[in-house]
């Protein structure tokens, strides 16, 4: 128990750190690099790029997606922006503010060379963003327009509109086809990773199932690249789209590879609140929407009157209360609990209590309609169509779901994790964002693992370890995991009981997001480490599939997810049980200052915890301590 | 209230399909048309019926992955808005609800409401793209884009690649669909140096794909979610032609 890890990060200043580990990395020469095959699980941001880019290094390529395009994946709902340290607005932005801003805003819980490294690329980002083609916004001279976003005090979000995870997504996917096209890369969609062939502390490829016709193989390769996204989903409800999950890193989890930080989970405090037990998703309203929105709750426990009916000395503008110097702008997890807060105190509004008022009257007082019509017409309109209330002219109801997940496989410098030649890019790993993403960070960080940080670090990887072996070993073992894939869907099929996946996943997600969200405390976690392998036996005693698994069946998809979901909630509640302090997205009641801010404790806890799977017995723990050399540990305040 | 839906049930490619006929009772105006698909589904599942397959992702809109034709509309009654936004409030008690697939040659019925419509992304991989590979761009400034131009670009680029255009299309041509991403890609100057041959290419991926050609209904602009106009097509149709005869 307790093994130090290391991040293996180069040595040098850390500004010097990327450059001369790019001096040092070994190279694969041109014409061998053919020889080598690389398989990326997933086509989102993190997956596409680096499908693409590796496939225009000369690699032989097979991408892999559970959609029926790679244009699907969930990065194209990502609204607000993607942030990149160009200066464009002589505002004093600097590789080192990006940097900065980054690493205090994750609570001081990341790797400090690897997000200098994410600060470092950025503008190489926006560069081959714009070379593809991606529509950035522009301003009247035809120059690049920025905006700002939460948590920095410079303008340096590039954006498309509000879809500027679709556009980027795109021009990702259309570098991707073209090498489809060349014929460098093998798209495979609808087929879904199952498990991870290891050998040896080796990754030797992946087994892959047919969601189509159900057929379940076997792909070997010499390096395998996981960018499948976040575990949001396993509190049922969340902005993530319906068949994200936790699967193909959670099978990599149990063939050894370690999973950091899974309690570091990011709620999004703007979402359209639950408005009935049908409810299948959240949708998020861009948080650019509190630039002109003035939050607040009747000052009144259970005060039901219409909003436009409550007086002004009878509202609290509780951030604006709180936090003078923030107020509305205050980061996502700092006003995600204020809502809960006064929710919990009675004063929540809107069917339940549970949401609060997002209130635009002011605003459109002093500017005019036309100008927030201007501004967030998109989302007044979708705020509309799912609420069937008007913004303008009633405020908006809001309450916070999880949006994002920070924790991820555990990977070093290079984003190799601990198996060799597993690299984790994107949401999947936990490298960059801490205890706390900031707006508009997502997209770069996708783009900077897959565009400029593993073409690099996964040709260092080969060229130092040569082709793997087809050896007899790794034959067998691949047969083990195909047969080991297809007896788990026989067993899914086989149970024959009477409740849904769905209902299962609904009854897990409750007990995670009342125990497990947005604030815990430990008899909460523990009562949770009690009910959770309750209901895991219940699902695999009572799970009812219908049909067979030689055919689409969704319910059999969504119940092999479920199944994994199942396992991974225990783990991320044991973590959060473990990390007796408050950072970031993760705030444990018992660890708050006495004006309840969060209060972490550095001496004990500044690390990664790594979780290593032990079949039935408890999961041990590794530590990577994280140094701080470059910055101080400061305690983040927003008043 | 109580609705009667009238649902496509295809077991497999090229089986004989039908439309079947299911009663579902106390739908909230609040669900989303696919949330109510939700709630038939777990009472088939609930009774062991099979449950009617269908396409979804995101449930925001953006994805492209739903796409059903409700009452002889895809996406359904309302403009711009895909049926994954589509909420209940739009129909009323005693509905009686007509759910079909996409239906197209091209887009070949996998199971019930769901198509296989990879024939997108093989027009996508003729051209739809700009040669540059990672490394290889200069700053991000020394491209400077007029601001009408990058709106003009933005607008085509909005497409979400769900198909509602070859399903509204009395051709089932995917032109709508092609000539945004050519629309996209012609107002930057990025698109510029390889213009011809990706117009020409894509146009000839199209029709190798089984779509039919544009007889000017303008159908596709109408069902489009995301208001993608029909000009575009023209634009397209000019390119493709000067280009022919060079």
């Amino acid at each position: 128990m307790n093994t130090e890890l290391s991040g293996r990060t180069p040595l040098g200043s850390l500004a010097d750190k990327w450059e001369k580990h790019k001096n040092e990395l070994k190279l694969v020469n041109p014409s061998n690099k053919r020889k080598y095959s690389v398989i990326v699980v997933g086509t989102g941001l993190a997956g596409s790029s680096a499908a693409a880019t590796l496939a225009e290094l000369g690699y032989n390529v097979t991408a892999i997606t559970y959609n029926d395009s790679p244009r699907r994946a969930h990065s194209i709902a990502a609204q607000g922006g993607i942030n990149a340290a160009k200066n464009y607005q002589n505002d004093g932005d600097s590789v080192w503010r990006l940097f900065y801003d980054t690493i205090k805003g994750g609570d001081f819980r990341a790797r400090e060379a690897n997000v200098y490294r994410l600060a470092q690329v950025s503008g190489n980002i926006i560069d081959q963003c714009v070379a593809q083609g991606v529509p950035f916004a522009r301003e009247y001279g035809g120059y690049l327009a920025n905006r700002s976003f939460g948590g920095a005090q410079v303008s340096r979000t590039f954006y498309a509109r509000g879809q500027t995870g679709q556009q980027l997504l795109l021009g990702a996917y259309q570098a991707l086809s073209r090498q489809v096209g060349l014929g460098k890369v093998n798209l495979l969609t609808k087929k879904e990773m199952m498990d991870v062939v290891v050998v040896d502390g080796r990754a030797h490829g992946v087994v892959i199932r047919d969601l189509v016709d159900g057929k379940i193989e076997a792909l070997t390769a010499d390096a395998v690249l996981l960018c499948t996204g976040g575990y949001s989903n396993v509190f049922y409800l969340s902005t993530n789209a319906k068949a994200c999950n936790v699967t193909a890193v959670y099978r990599a989890y149990k063939r050894g590879a370690l999973f950091a930080n899974p309690c570091f989970t990011q709620i999004h405090p703007t979402c359209i609140p639950v408005s009935g037990d049908y409810q299948s998703k959240l949708t998020l309203m861009s948080e650019s929407l509190r630039n002109d929105g003035r939050i607040w709750v009747p000052k009144e426990r259970g005060d039901t009157r219409e909003p436009n009916r409550i007086p002004e000395d009878e509202r609290d503008y509780y951030l604006e209360r709180k936090y003078p110097s923030f107020g509305n702008l205050s980061p996502r997890d700092i006003a995600s609990r204020a809502a809960k807060e006064v929710c919990d105190d009675g004063r929540g509004v809107g069917p339940g209590g549970k949401g609060v008022y997002l209130d635009f009257a002011d605003a459109i007082n002093r500017l005019g309609r036309n100008v927030i019509e201007d501004r967030y017409g998109n989302l007044f309109e979708m705020y509309q169509r799912i609420t069937g209330e008007d913004p303008y002219s009633v405020p908006m109801r809001i309450y916070p779901a999880v949006h994002y997940t920070m924790g991820g496989l555990w990977v070093d410098y290079n984003l190799m994790s601990n198996v060799n030649g597993l690299f984790v890019l994107g949401e999947a790993n936990f490298s960059d964002h801490g205890a706390n993403r900031l707006g508009a960070s997502a997209l770069m960080q996708g783009l900077a693992d897959g565009y400029f940080i593993i073409p690099y670090t996964l040709g260092g990887y080969l060229a130092s370890t040569g082709v793997g072996e087809r050896t007899e070993a790794v034959r067998e073992k691949a047969t083990e995991a195909v047969q080991h894939s297809e007896e788990k869907i026989r067993h899914l099929l086989a149970i024959k009981g009477n409740r849904t996946p769905t209902s299962f996943h609904r009854e897990l997600g409750k007990i995670m997001w009342d125990k497990c969200g947005m604030a815990r405390n430990e008899q909460g976690l523990r009562s949770a480490l009690v009910e959770i392998p309750q209901l895991r036996d219940e699902f695999w005693n009572n799970l009812k599939v219908p049909g067979t698994g030689e055919e689409l069946n969704q319910s059999l998809e969504h119940s092999s997810r479920v199944a994994d979901f199942l396992e991974f909630a225990e783990l991320m509640v044991r973590d959060a049980l473990h990390r007796n302090e408050s950072c970031g997205g993760h705030f444990r009641e018992e660890f708050q200052t006495e004006d309840g801010e969060a209060k972490r404790n550095d001496n004990e806890f500044t690390y990664v915890a790594a979780w290593e799977y032990n079949g039935n017995n408890a999961p041990l723990m590794h530590k990577e301590h994280l140094r701080f050399e470059n910055v101080e540990l400061a305690t983040r305040s927003y008043k | 209230m109580n609705l009667r839906l009238h649902i496509w049930r295809q077991k497999e490619p090229g089986a004989q399909g039908m439309l079947k006929t299911y009663d579902v009772a106390d739908v909230s105006e609040h669900m989303s048309f696919l949330e109510m698909l939700d709630v038939l589904n777990e009472r088939l599942l609930e009774n062991g019926e099979d449950p009617v397959a269908f396409e979804h992702d995101c449930r925001e809109g953006i994805c492209g992955t739903c796409g059903i034709v409700i009452n002889g509309r895809p996406h359904g009654p309302v403009p711009k808005t895909t049926v994954c936004q589509l909420h209940m409030r739009s129909f009323h008690d005693g509905d009686s609800i007509t759910i079909e697939p996409w239906r197209a040659s091209a887009f070949p019925v996998v199971k019930d409401l769901v198509v296989d419509r990879s024939a997108f992304d093989r027009i996508v991989q003729k051209g739809g793209f700009v040669s540059v590979n990672t490394g290889n761009a200069p700053d991000g400034n020394a491209i400077p884009v007029p601001k009408v131009n990058a709106d003009l670009a933005m607008d085509a680029a909005s497409c979400i690649g769900c198909g509602a255009c070859v399903a509204a299309c009395p051709n089932a041509s995917a032109m709508l669909f092609t000539a945004a991403k050519i629309g996209h890609l012609h107002s930057l100057p990025q698109g510029q140096t390889e213009k011809g041959a990706r117009v020409y290419n894509m146009v000839l991926a199209m029709d190798d794909e089984g779509f039919g050609a544009c007889t000017n209904h303008l159908e596709c602009e109408a069902a489009c979610p995301k208001g993608i106009s029909a000009l575009f097509i023209a634009k397209m149709n000019a390119e493709f032609v000067i280009n022919s005869l060079l």
